[in-house]
């Protein structure tokens, strides 16, 4: 025993510290680190030499320099006579990111979940349809989607002159749509607090309902009660106030619209782009929520005397949004990096204004670039920290 | 009792069974296809009925705006004046154009004998009637960049033809086919330092994943034509679709990582405990028992990300290549071609759609055959 480990030892002793899989491991890492280390050195120092050769100048100052271009659609002040930075122009374009992104999301998922639902329709031709629909637009490079909608399809709507007009008080034609501009009066933002009072009212009336049908069984209809205060107080409040809102009409001269506001066409193609193709995404992510619950949940709630719409909403639903939801956020995620694409039409989004034109005109390729990227990166990191959220709060509910 | 039922012709019940009767013809054929499957409710009925509504207003004057009113034959858009339907006009004038790109017309051939031969080089790897499966796939690996780089390119006499010559369908198969070539080993790769036990590695790899699926893929195309010329040293000029190349290589390596993941993940630990106790070293248990099962399950996911890969191809016409997308896209400010975007951009649309859906179906197809039921 002693003589064979001792052999033993001996021959692991010799061989042990090369063998080693921990030392291996260790050196293999400090090898790659450093060869990353030295890979970074050697782009910093082509970098440098390259920039210094074009006398571009690092750093960030070229955010407080003016930018000499117009925006067609801001959400905030900016104007080229007001001297307007690139640092504005960067807070513009991610507005407009953002906003493209919101109503992207929202309008996607509408019609997203009406698809997937029809999708399962046990109408053959309706399911049909509806698949033919899903497998054309997911099929096709939604680049091309985009070009089609704003070259194809919205610029071949009437000129402006021939306007199409609803009601004599919306316009649609090839450059977008001009409709009444709201002008707010003195005590219009007593309107807009009411708003504000009236969506805490009905968060605190959803809780006191849920108190009381836990305490004593009895419902509350909150629903109606909620849509009432929701209409009603700001209603009450305007009429108090002496409705403190007037539009100004758009008035068709000989070749363009006077007054009014305009919104460009680029933010219909582009909303119409992105909607459609995302819609058939979230149509097969929600048929295959809904596919996952299984039958026997159904009938379960039935023959427990749980009427169709209930079931629906009490037992089919909050399980089958807990397949649904992880899929759905990535998706939002992939819509709102998408709008990017607004590039190749001319919606001014954050990577169109601040990535293309004050990249061209300033000439800060790396900052500019890693600007955009970081601005991305959040978004992702922002909607990881919501997924882990949701998937701990979902799966607190679990048996 | 049974005195009764042997009675003969004095019985009351039947002592053979009935015959089959045919069941109700409303319940088979197509008549009970149609009550089963489109007007089996009140609502149903409804709804059948505004969908074939629906498809009465939208099929009909669609198909006469394609094929009845349409033409094929014309030299400009002159030739549309009083044309209702489409006006296909400028498809086979530019046809070469959206194939080839500026591929110059007599070295064609060359572009076709390409993709010949990666078709011939391709149907074995894709159906197991074919045989030879392995050897194709190696030489499809190792041997046929080479041949379709000295084809399409040009070497040993065949007459050079530069990268930015190259256009079209044929840009964006090339660029697509390369880049999956590529990212396929570095998405295995990236994958298996995700799974690594070495925390710097694994901290790298997640790093790198992640920032390259976190940002869209126009900022990735942006970088690499814009900041990657200022990493090279001096003097060095990375070809334009080189360097479209490197980042999109790079971007579909982190998707590719990811799908990868999957399959690593869906394999119980005893394979890879088995492997060491069979004493294989690390990069023998992948290659012979990790990665040939995690690969396998993980195929249909891997076409997914071709299909996806392959649309993308479209955002380097951004960056000026002069791909499919960017030839449509081009023909029509030709003011020759004016204001037939409808026709330029449905025929690439087609295109992309055939090479898109076909993948699908394939994916499809194969996961039901490597669907064996033993899956763990």
């Amino acid at each position: 025993m002693a003589a064979d480990s001792q052999a033993g030892g001996r021959r692991q002793g010799a061989a042990s510290w090369w063998y080693d899989p921990k030392i291996r491991a260790i050196a293999f890492q400090v090898a790659f680190v450093l060869a990353l280390i030295g890979l970074g050195v050697y782009l910093v120092h082509n970098t440098l030499i390259n920039l210094e050769k074009r006398n571009i100048k690092t750093g960030f100052d070229f955010l407080f320099n003016p930018a000499g271009f117009e925006i067609p659609l801001t959400l905030i002040p900016y104007s080229v006579e007001a001297g307007s930075t690139h640092g504005a122009v960067f807070i513009v374009g991610l507005l407009n990111t953002l906003l493209i992104s919101a109503m992207g999301i929202v309008l996607a998922t509408i019609l997203g979940f009406i698809l997937g639902v029809l999708r399962l329709s046990n109408n053959w031709l309706v399911s049909r349809l509806v698949g033919v629909y899903i497998e054309a637009v997911r099929n096709v490079p939604l680049l091309l989607q985009f070009l089609f909608w704003h070259f194809a399809v919205f610029q071949s709507l009437p000129l402006v002159r021939r306007a199409i007009p609803i009601f004599d008080t919306v316009y649609i034609h090839n450059r977008g749509l001009t409709i009444p501009k709201p002008i707010p009066q003195p005590g219009f933002m007593l309107v807009v607090a009411s708003v504000f009072i009236a969506v805490a009212t009905i968060i605190y009336l959803k809780k006191w309902a849920r108190r009381r049908q836990d305490a004593t069984g009895e419902q509350f209809p909150v629903f109606w009660v909620s849509l009432g205060v929701l209409i009603g107080v700001p209603l009450l409040v305007s009429a108090a106030a002496g409705f403190p809102l007037t539009w100004e009409y758009a008035e068709l001269g000989r070749f363009r619209f006077t007054g009014g506001l305009e919104i460009q066409i680029e933010l219909f193609s582009t909303l119409a782009a992105l909607t459609v193709y995302t819609s058939s995404f979230v149509a097969e992510i929600v048929r295959a929520g809904i596919l996952a619950v299984s039958k026997g949940q159904q009938e379960a709630s039935y023959s427990l005397g749980v009427r169709p719409a209930p079931t629906l909403r009490l037992v089919i639903i909050p399980q089958a949004l807990r397949v649904i939801v992880p899929p759905l956020v990535s998706q939002y995620l992939n819509l709102t990096k998408n709008s990017s694409l607004g590039i190749a039409i001319g919606y001014p989004d954050l990577f169109n204004v601040f990535g293309g034109i004050s990249l061209n005109q300033s000439g800060q390729a790396i900052e500019i670039v890693a600007m955009c990227m970081v601005v991305y990166l959040t978004f992702s990191l922002l909607i990881s920290l919501y997924m882990n959220w949701y998937n701990r709060r979902i799966s607190l509910v679990e048996r | 009792m049974s005195d009764i039922a042997n009675h003969p012709g004095g019985s009351f019940y039947r002592t053979e069974n009935i015959p089959q009767s045919p069941p109700p013809v409303s319940t088979v054929g197509v008549l009970g296809w149609m009550r089963q499957n489109l007007f089996s409710s009140p609502f149903n009925t409804a709804l059948t009925l505004l969908t074939l509504y629906l498809l009465y207003l939208v099929v009909p004057p669609l198909f006469q705006w394609a094929f009845i009113d349409s033409l094929l034959e014309g030299e400009s858009n002159k030739d549309c004046r009083g044309i209702a339907g489409a006006c296909w006009v400028l498809v086979p004038k530019r046809f070469g154009q959206y194939i080839y790109g500026f591929y110059p017309e007599p070295e064609r051939w060359r572009v076709n004998l390409t993709f010949i031969l990666f078709c011939l080089n391709l149907l074995p790897v894709l159906s197991d009637r074919v045989p030879g499966r392995t050897f194709a796939a190696l030489f499809l690996v190792f041997g046929f960049p080479v041949v379709a780089f000295v084809l399409l390119h040009g070497a040993f006499g065949l007459e050079v033809v530069p990268t930015h010559k190259w256009g079209g369908l044929t840009l964006t198969l090339v660029f697509a086919s390369v880049a999956i070539l590529f990212s396929l080993p570095i998405g295995i790769l990236l994958a298996l330092g995700r799974r690594s036990e070495m925390p710097v590695i694994r901290t790298i790899c997640i790093a790198f994943i992640e920032l390259w699926r976190a940002v869209p893929l126009i900022t990735v195309l942006f970088m690499a034509s814009f900041v990657l010329p200022l990493f090279t040293p001096e003097g060095v000029n990375a070809n334009e679709l080189l360097r479209a190349l490197i980042g999109f290589i790079m971007f579909a390596s982190a998707y590719m990582a990811e799908v990868v993941r999957g399959g690593l993940q869906a394999l119980p630990k005893g394979q890879t405990e088995a492997a060491q106790a069979l004493g294989l070293n690390y990069w023998k248990s992948m290659q012979l028992i990790i990665l040939p099962q995690a690969l396998k399950i993980v195929i249909p996911g891997i076409v997914n990300t071709f299909i996806a890969l392959f649309k993308d191809t479209a955002l380097v016409s951004i960056i000026g290549l002069f791909d499919l997308l960017l030839v449509a896209r081009s023909a029509v400010t030709d003011p020759k071609w004016l204001g037939l975007e409808h026709e330029s951009y449905i025929f690439a649309a087609v295109i992309y759609f055939v090479f898109c859906f076909s993948m699908s179906r394939y994916s499809l197809w194969l996961e039901r055959k490597l669907d064996t039921g033993h899956r763990t």
